[in-house]
């Protein structure tokens, strides 16, 4: 019997999909069920089609799948967009208007009444709720525990609206039960233990636990998440939260507050982080610290607003004018997500330099189960000095690194400068102080190369083919790798991509073939790996539509190279 | 209360004025004034940004962050928002504060951050070797503008009234006891309080010199009442001669910007004291 399925709703911007995909997939944690859920939405407040990708599965699922099992179908244009992705078995469920003829002859295609039904409840916006219902009869899944997550839901709502949710759902249900998939679907353990999260909410959380205390911002999509994530925890964690005039007075203020004690962040897309390379610069050359954190969306310029794209890698490394130190880091999974965004605090803190994680619109929609962190002993080390009369900004020290003074704390002048400056702060055009004040910042990067975050590395150890990717397209290609006999082969998956990991030279050498794996046209880490170490990369794998890989796409890439290598 | 000469540097440094440059004025009369604040030295921080006038931290003993050109103000304000404690005064040329950066300078008056901003209004690019600046005047030719200015000059005072900037004085470099009553009043004002500031350009600006300063300025009289922001913005406008004085101090005090931010409502201590609550953020993983 099938244990995974492919649910996609399709319907307009303002239809509340949103709504039906949250009820859902916690009913589905409430189902001890595993689950990925992904979202492409238009650049529009109306109309237009959006899509929800819900697969329920195993715990390996955590991808996008381009096969559609069921496609309920909420809005006019709901299946012009994805019909391609339909395949013999695929079922349609929707309003008759909704679902063109030559569609709904070519697949099994069940009417659903949502809206009457909704209105037979008591009121037409409960049409969701009628297809929550049914989702859930159709897949043979517990009444009561949609049931439950309404009440939770509207629980400060008024009663009525609270009975009539549950007379949709009920109403709902029974229709979908009639409709029932046979399917085992496989059930976790312990879920208890898991949160549902996405990656704007895991960035977010690690940030608090990285101390974060200040967060300036201008929105952009998809970074904008971040920024709204942390307003709302404003209070409760004593955050200072200010929406900036421009992205320059963001990362500006970003700045302004670490120089004055402050664990600050930012958060923007490509295009927002342009406007911010100067300040980037200034963090670099003042070494006051800073954390940006950069949602890729497709460029160049606005681009695609709302889709993905692994495309400012290159921006991100090189950003800024001049020579100095900086680290670029890129979860791959909720998980990651949490522990970098904590743990580039801490570097930007321990170095006095910018940090930069990288993510994307894919990675920061996309919902699902993850273990549960245990904050509990977390802590930090602020790596701030009580100054001293003698106190001087730019020490020259050992490993490049000048204890870091804040005004007001101590007897001593905090004095940093954009300019090129002596241990005191001042401005300088002396020769020999600019060659020993570059040398004492870049001495940084050695120390930053000895505490890397290593790659993680799946597969034969005595590998002969390796693929590389970065970032959000770990689940993808790990999902593609699981239960698969992968002799001759290893998967490198880098969460810090600047300064390269020292290990990626020992692993780039054992390789005879050496396959990177991007969501971007022209391969940025595979040209970032031969200007660091200059060796060949066999073969880029790239795509760049606004979408991120399938799995259907990888799984084929995989087997290839499997293919390849028993072939010799 | 501290000594004057604590604000002198305890070590030589080289100073990149040119000799009868406004700048002098303004940094003798504030490090005189900051000297009868009574605030601990070290709570008092500038920030800059880069021109002529922007350099003025580094000839005084206090903390600064002589950051980037026109982005004074947004550091300034987050180092507010960081430590409420400090005294921050953010202090640039006219380029840098009006021209890159004008988007601030609105924004920053928006929020109403508690800090002192003062602008050496010198009329042209002091650094950059004489270029206009946004308050040069009509006509005035540089090596740049060959045929003359031809933009209208900025009128930062009536853009920051109608921003609702609550405190806005102009005083010359060289009225060592206005200024220093200005700069007084505008570090007790619980808010943003800007201090355009007239100091000559001897190199560069050969119409708006110290003569040209006397003859175009007046001090507006004891009997003006500062309070009224129709009288202040009539002030504003005027061009014959510039009023110079604290032209408007609204009686009503706005909250500040830090007043307003929800991180101290339970928690008063600055950012740099605090630690993470680990408690509530086990709270939250639990509830999200
Ligand atoms: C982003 C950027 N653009 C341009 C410059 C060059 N620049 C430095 S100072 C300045 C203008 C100086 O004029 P003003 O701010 O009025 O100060 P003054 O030198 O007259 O005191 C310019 C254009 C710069 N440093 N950074
Ligand atoms: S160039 Fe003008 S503003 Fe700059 S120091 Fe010389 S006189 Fe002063």
């Amino acid at each position: 019997m099938k244990k995974d399925i492919t649910i996609v709703l399709s319907g307009e911007a303002g239809q509340g999909i949103k709504t039906v995909e949250k009820l859902f997939i916690h009913s589905l944690q409430e189902e001890k069920l595993h689950f990925f859920s992904t979202s492409e939405v238009m650049s529009r407040v109306r109309g237009g089609n959006n899509t929800t990708e819900i697969r329920i599965g195993s715990p390996v699922i955590q991808s996008f799948k381009e096969s559609i099992d069921v496609l309920i179908v909420l809005g006019k244009n709901g299946t012009e967009r994805v019909q391609h992705r339909l395949h013999k078995d695929s079922r349609i469920i929707g309003e008759e208007k909704n679902i063109p003829e030559s569609i709904a002859t070519s697949f099994s295609t069940t009417y659903v009444p949502f809206k009457d039904i909704a209105n037979e409840a008591g009121n037409p916006v409960l049409t969701n709720t009628v297809i929550l219902g049914y989702v859930l009869g159709m897949l043979g899944l517990q009444q009561k525990i949609g049931k439950k997550q309404l009440q939770k839901t509207f629980k400060e709502k008024e009663e009525k609206i609270i009975t009539q949710n549950i007379e949709a759902l009920k109403k709902g249900y029974e229709i979908g039960k009639d409709a029932v998939i046979k399917i085992d679907l496989p059930r976790t353990k312990s879920t208890p233990d898991k949160i549902i999260l996405n990656g704007t909410q895991a960035i977010g959380l690690g940030a608090i636990a990285g101390g974060c205390n200040f967060m300036a911002a201008y929105p952009m999509s998809p970074g904008t998440g971040v920024l709204e994530f942390l307003a709302h925890q404003a209070e409760t964690f004593g955050i200072v939260v200010e929406q900036a005039e421009d992205e320059i007075a963001a990362i500006n203020m970003v700045l302004g507050s670490w120089y004055a004690g402050g664990r600050a962040m930012t958060t923007t897309s490509g295009g927002g982080f342009a406007l911010m390379e100067e300040g980037i610069s200034l963090s670099g050359m003042t070494e006051v610290p800073s954390v940006t954190h950069i949602g890729m969306r497709p460029g160049p310029a606005t681009g695609l607003p709302t889709r993905t794209e692994q495309g400012d890698l290159m921006l991100a490394v090189f950003a800024g004018h001049g020579e100095f130190p900086k680290i670029v880091l890129a979860p791959g999974s909720l998980d990651e997500c949490i522990h970098i965004s904590q743990k580039a605090f801490d570097l930007a803190a321990t170095y006095g330099v910018p940090v930069i994680i990288l993510s994307d619109q894919f990675l920061l929609d996309s919902y699902s189960l993850t273990e549960k962190p245990d904050f509990s002993d977390t802590s930090y080390k602020k790596h701030i000095t009580k100054t001293t009369k003698k106190f001087e900004t730019y020490k020259i020290t050992e490993n490049g690194i000048s204890p870091r003074g804040v005004p007001g704390h101590g007897n001593g002048f905090v004095c940093v400068d954009s300019d090129e400056h002596d241990e005191t702060g001042r401005i300088t055009e002396d020769a020999d102080v600019r060659t020993a004040m570059m040398e004492k910042r870049l001495k940084k990067n050695k120390l930053i190369t000895q505490h890397v975050i290593e790659p993680t590395i799946i597969g034969d150890s005595n590998f002969s083919t390796l693929i590389i990717s970065w970032g959000s397209t770990y689940g993808v290609i790990a999902e593609a790798l699981e239960n698969k006999k992968i002799k001759g082969l290893a998967y490198a998956h880098f969460s810090q991509v600047f300064p390269l990991p020292n290990i990626t030279k020992k692993l780039t050498e054992q390789a005879k073939r050496i396959v990177v794996i991007e969501n971007n046209a022209s391969g940025q880490f595979a040209k970032l790996i031969q200007m660091e170490l200059g060796i060949k990369i066999h073969e880029n794998i790239l795509q760049y539509n606004g979408f991120p890989f399938s799995i259907e796409h990888i799984t084929s890439v995989i087997d290839s190279e499997l293919s390849r290598i028993s072939k010799k | 209360m501290t000594t004057q000469s604590t604000y002198e540097l305890p070590f030589k440094v080289d100073n990149a004025w040119c000799p009868g440059c406004g700048n002098f004025g303004i940094l003798n009369t504030v490090k005189k004034t900051l000297a009868e604040i009574d605030i601990p030295q070290q709570n008092v921080v500038f920030s800059s940004g880069i021109g002529q006038a922007a350099k003025l931290p580094q000839y005084v003993h206090a903390n600064y962050f002589n950051g980037l050109h026109g982005r004074a103000l947004p550091v300034a304000t987050a180092i507010k928002a960081s430590n409420p404690e400090l005294l921050v005064i953010a202090e640039g040329g006219d380029g840098d504060m009006y021209g890159e950066g004008g988007n601030h300078f609105l924004h920053t008056i928006r929020r109403n951050v508690d800090i002192v901003h003062l602008v050496h209004n010198n009329m042209i690019y002091g650094l950059t070797k004489g270029q206009a600046s946004p308050t040069s005047q009509r006509g005035m030719v540089t090596p740049l503008q060959i045929n003359g200015v031809s933009l209208e000059p900025a009128n930062p005072l009536a853009v920051a009234l109608s921003y609702g900037a609550g405190f806005i004085a102009r005083v010359f470099s060289g009225d060592t006891k206005e200024m220093q009553e200005i700069i007084s009043e505008a570090v007790k004002y619980k808010g943003y309080a800007l201090i355009d500031i007239f100091p000559p350009c001897v190199s560069f600006n050969k119409i708006n010199t110290y003569k040209w300063f006397k003859e175009n300025t007046y001090y507006v009289s004891d009997d003006y009442d500062n309070t009224s922001f129709e009288q202040a913005l009539g002030k504003a406008f005027e061009k014959e001669k510039l009023p110079m004085g604290i032209l408007y101090k609204n009686p009503d005090q706005k909250k500040s910007f830090t007043e307003h931010l929800v991180a101290y409502k339970n928690n008063s201590k600055a950012l740099y004291e605090r630690t993470v609550n680990t408690k509530k953020l086990q709270e939250l993983v639990d509830t999200i």
